[in-house]
This record gives C-alpha cells, structure tokens and sequence, in this order.
C-alpha cells in the first residue's frame, strides 16, 4: 500500500492502516507458492462471524481504512457477504483477495450489494497439471467466466499471478492473457520464499537469465499496453540483493488477523521463536497493537544489530524482513541476508547460484494441503 | 482546461474520498492503497462530485477560505491529480 505513515521512532505507533483478515486456511487449491503457514493444519478453530464482526469494529475503531478479506480461499467462508457488509458500514474500504474458484453470479452481486469494492483475482494452483497449465484452457475459462462477473458488477479486473521457475518461461503469454481478460492492473509477484515456498525454493527460484527475460518482456508489454494497463513486476529479493521495507515497517501500518483470531504484523510472522502473539479472543485490537510485545518488538530500528545499525539505509530497509532473517539466518535481528552486507549472504548467493547452475532438487515438490501441513509439522 | 464552466471533476471510478478522524485528514482509497491529503487537496476534491462545474468549484472554495485568484492553483492540483488517475475532468 502507498501510504507515507511514519515509522515509529520511539513515539507512540501510528494506527494500523491496513487490516487484513484471513478468514480461513481452507482453499480448495494446493499451490507450491502458498504463503500460509505450512502449520496450518493446526491453527483451524476459526473465528466465528460474531468475532469477525468485533474485529472488524475494533479495527476501524483504531483507524483502520483499508480492510482485506482473504485465506485460504475466503469464498468458502459462508458468511463472508455478512463481513463485507459490515465492513463496508464501517467505512473501510473493502478489498477481496480470490482464487475466483467458487464465485458465482449470485454470489458476485451479493458482494456487490454488500458494498464490495474491489476484488483482486489471483492465479489458481496450476503447477499440479502444468500441461493445463501451460495450454492455459482451463485457467482461461475460469478466469474469462469470473472477468465476466466482474465487469458485470463494476468492479475493475485485478490481477495477481506469483511468478515463479515453473511458470516464468510464460510471462509473455501470461501478460497477454491479462490483457485479453481487460485486465487494468496486473501484479507480477515474484515468489517470496517464506512457508510453502520456502520448503519448495529449489523448484521455484528462477535462474537469474531466465529473470533478465522476465523482465525485459514485461517491460516490452508496459510500453504497449502504456494507459491501459498498469503492470507491476514484485522486485525478486534474492537476484537484486536488496532488502524490503517489509510490510512497510513491523507493526506500522499493517495488522492481519489469522483465521484462528491471531493478531500478526503480517501472515508469518507467527514462525518467529521466543514471541507471543496474542489472538482477539483474548485481548483488544488496541491493547495488541499498542502494547503487546509481538508488535512491539521490532518497531522502529532501536532492535538492530550491526551491520543494520550503522548502516545509513536503515531507516530505507529497516533491515529487510524478519521472518527472512530467521529463515535464512536462524537470527530474527539479524540483517535480512538478502542483503550484500549481511554475514548470511552466502545462502542467498549459493541458492542463486544452484538455480542458475539447473540443479536437480533434492526433494519432490511439496503440494499445500492438510496432510503436508500434518507431516511437516507432527 | 480552457473551459472551467464545462469541466465536471469527477473522482475517478473506484476511488473514495473521506474524512479520517484518526489520522486528521481527508484520504483518498483506492483499491489495496491511500493517500494521506493535505488540507488544500482534500478540500478540493470534497467539491469533486461530477456535478459541480470547476469554475464553481472554484467560487466555492473562495467563499469557504474567504479569499480570491485560487483558479490556477486548483486547476494545476486537478491537472497533477488527473495524471495520476485520481479524477477525470470530464
């Protein structure tokens, strides 16, 4: 989000901005990429719709503008239309993160009358037939049928597509499609390796060639398309070297709530050791966001080690991401080891170079679902 | 603009303008994003409804702040805010 809220240095935090509510972990697909966490499977005593509406009461109560609905796939939530009612009365605008999978007419022009204002349509799963995939009939159909409803609603075609070894090849058909769909936004989201992702990295992470192209084709396409669609192409973090202001800052601007009601600077946080997080069931989103340690903990720069503390693109970076830090680092305060400076770098730089170098993975590929999720974590 | 009688500032579609108690300004929404206005901006664009002429737009906001000469200042904001799609000045 575009926002210029104020990093918190040392004063009391500004409010969240941004709150996203992940609804549920269910989703009828099974992406490689998924950003959920792979213990998903164990945080599935979902919020009931009564405790979703407290929240989502509370949130704007605390200045929340922006309210995201998302999962799991969030159109398996029945009450959802209840929510974006609410929502929408509140005065949040009111944005829905979908596969599209399980979105009819019906249900289309009950969000439209809820007060809908936006719906973001990713990419559904589509690694596992790769041959479908690839021919793009089926994502074609379903995406066509779903722009349709769109436009017949209003709603302006957002798409989001996570790029990736498998698919990157395709980007040149993949954008055209997007345009063929009168797509007006197009997010090419390079993968980021957290989670699902994470277990699959050696799969996923293209060669650095192969996102030269990438980029170069999406450049040749944003020339074309210039006043009709606007492409944007997610920076990939580990070719670049160069680490994100994640999340815009910890606890600056974002709060996520999981589909167990737990209150997160952001969807994986969860992971980090030594830092509880506590759920709305058992305290007020103002106490959480303000006072509880979890979203505290990381704010500002004032946690920072070296090399983050003397470097002056501090305040840029705020030292990356800390649940990158932790993956690659086993040191949630340590620079993100995307970053050049970092003492990690290294297994930054050796993944880059085993994916430039066509190495076999070791391990198949690990589809999201819920006996993955049980295996990975017993 | 050469005709501030005729053009019509509309706020884009799918763009929102409101009033943010807790964060003392007007912002503008848009899908996934916000912008944090200044007083000027969301004055501006609260008179943005489709329905009021930009010359009146003009003479409201002269009336309001009690002050005279804001035509170019509001054209050149209207002119920066429709670059970036925030209005159309139909």
């Amino acid at each position: 989000m575009s926002t210029t809220a104020p990093a918190a240095a040392g004063d009391r935090p500004g409010p969240p901005l941004w709150l996203l509510a992940e609804l549920t972990y269910r989703c009828p697909l099974h992406c490689v990429f998924c950003y959920n966490p792979i213990d998903f499977a164990r945080h599935e005593q979902e919020l009931s719709t009564a405790e979703w509406l407290r929240v989502l009461r509370e949130g704007r109560a605390l200045g929340a503008v922006q309210c995201g609905f998302s999962g799991g796939e969030p159109l398996l939530r029945e009450d959802l239309e209840i929510l974006v009612a609410e929502a929408h009365a509140l005065g949040y605008y009111t944005n829905l993160l979908t596969s599209g999978v399980g979105l009819n007419e019906v249900r289309a022009a009950a969000l439209r009358s809820a007060g809908l204002d936006h719906i973001q349509l990713s990419f559904q799963d589509s690694t596992r037939e790769l041959n479908d995939f690839l021919s793009h009939t089926k994502t074609f159909e379903l995406k066509s049928r779903v722009g349709e409803m769109l436009k017949t609603q209003g709603w302006p075609m957002v798409m989001n597509v996570v790029i990736h070894r498998l698919n990157i090849e395709h980007i040149d058909r993949i954008i055209a499609m997007a345009d063929e769909l009168g797509a007006s936004y197009l997010e090419l989201a390079n993968t980021q390796y957290y989670s699902w992702a994470q277990v699959n990295r050696a799969h996923l992470l293209p060669t650095s060639d192969q996102l030269r192209r990438a980029e170069a084709i999406t450049d040749a396409w944003r020339r074309r398309l210039e006043g009709r669609m606007k492409i944007f192409f997610v920076a990939p973090d580990y070719h670049e070297g160069k680490p994100k202001k994640c999340m815009n800052g910890w606890g600056n601007v974002f709060l996520t709530i999981a589909p167990d009601g737990s209150a997160l600077p952001c969807h994986t946080a969860r992971m980090l050791p030594g830092l509880r997080f506590p759920t709305v069931r058992e305290r007020s989103l103002k106490e959480i966001w303000y006072e509880s340690e979890g979203f505290n903990r990381y704010r500002g720069t004032g946690w920072m080690k070296e090399p983050c503390v003397s470097c002056p693109d501090k305040q840029n970076d705020l030292g990356g991401c800390r649940c990158q830090a932790y993956l690659l680092a086993q040191d949630p305060q340590a620079a993100d080891p995307v970053c050049p400076k970092s003492p990690d770098h290294g297994t930054v730089t050796r993944a880059v170079a085993a994916a430039d170098a066509d190495q076999a993975p070791a391990q198949p590929i690990v589809f999201r679902d819920r006996a993955n999720s049980l295996k990975l974590c017993p | 603009m050469t005709t501030p009688d005729r053009v019509l500032p509309r706020l884009a579609h799918g763009f929102r303008l409101q009033w943010e108690e807790a964060q003392g300004c007007h912002v503008l929404l848009y899908p996934e994003g916000m912008v944090k206005l200044n007083r000027s901006a969301g004055e501006i664009l609260a008179r943005c409804d489709g329905r009021t002429t930009l010359e009146h737009v003009v003479a409201q906001l002269e009336t309001a702040f009690d002050t005279k000469g804001l035509d170019a200042e509001v054209a050149k904001f209207l002119e920066l805010a429709a670059a970036q799609h925030w209005v159309e000045l139909t």
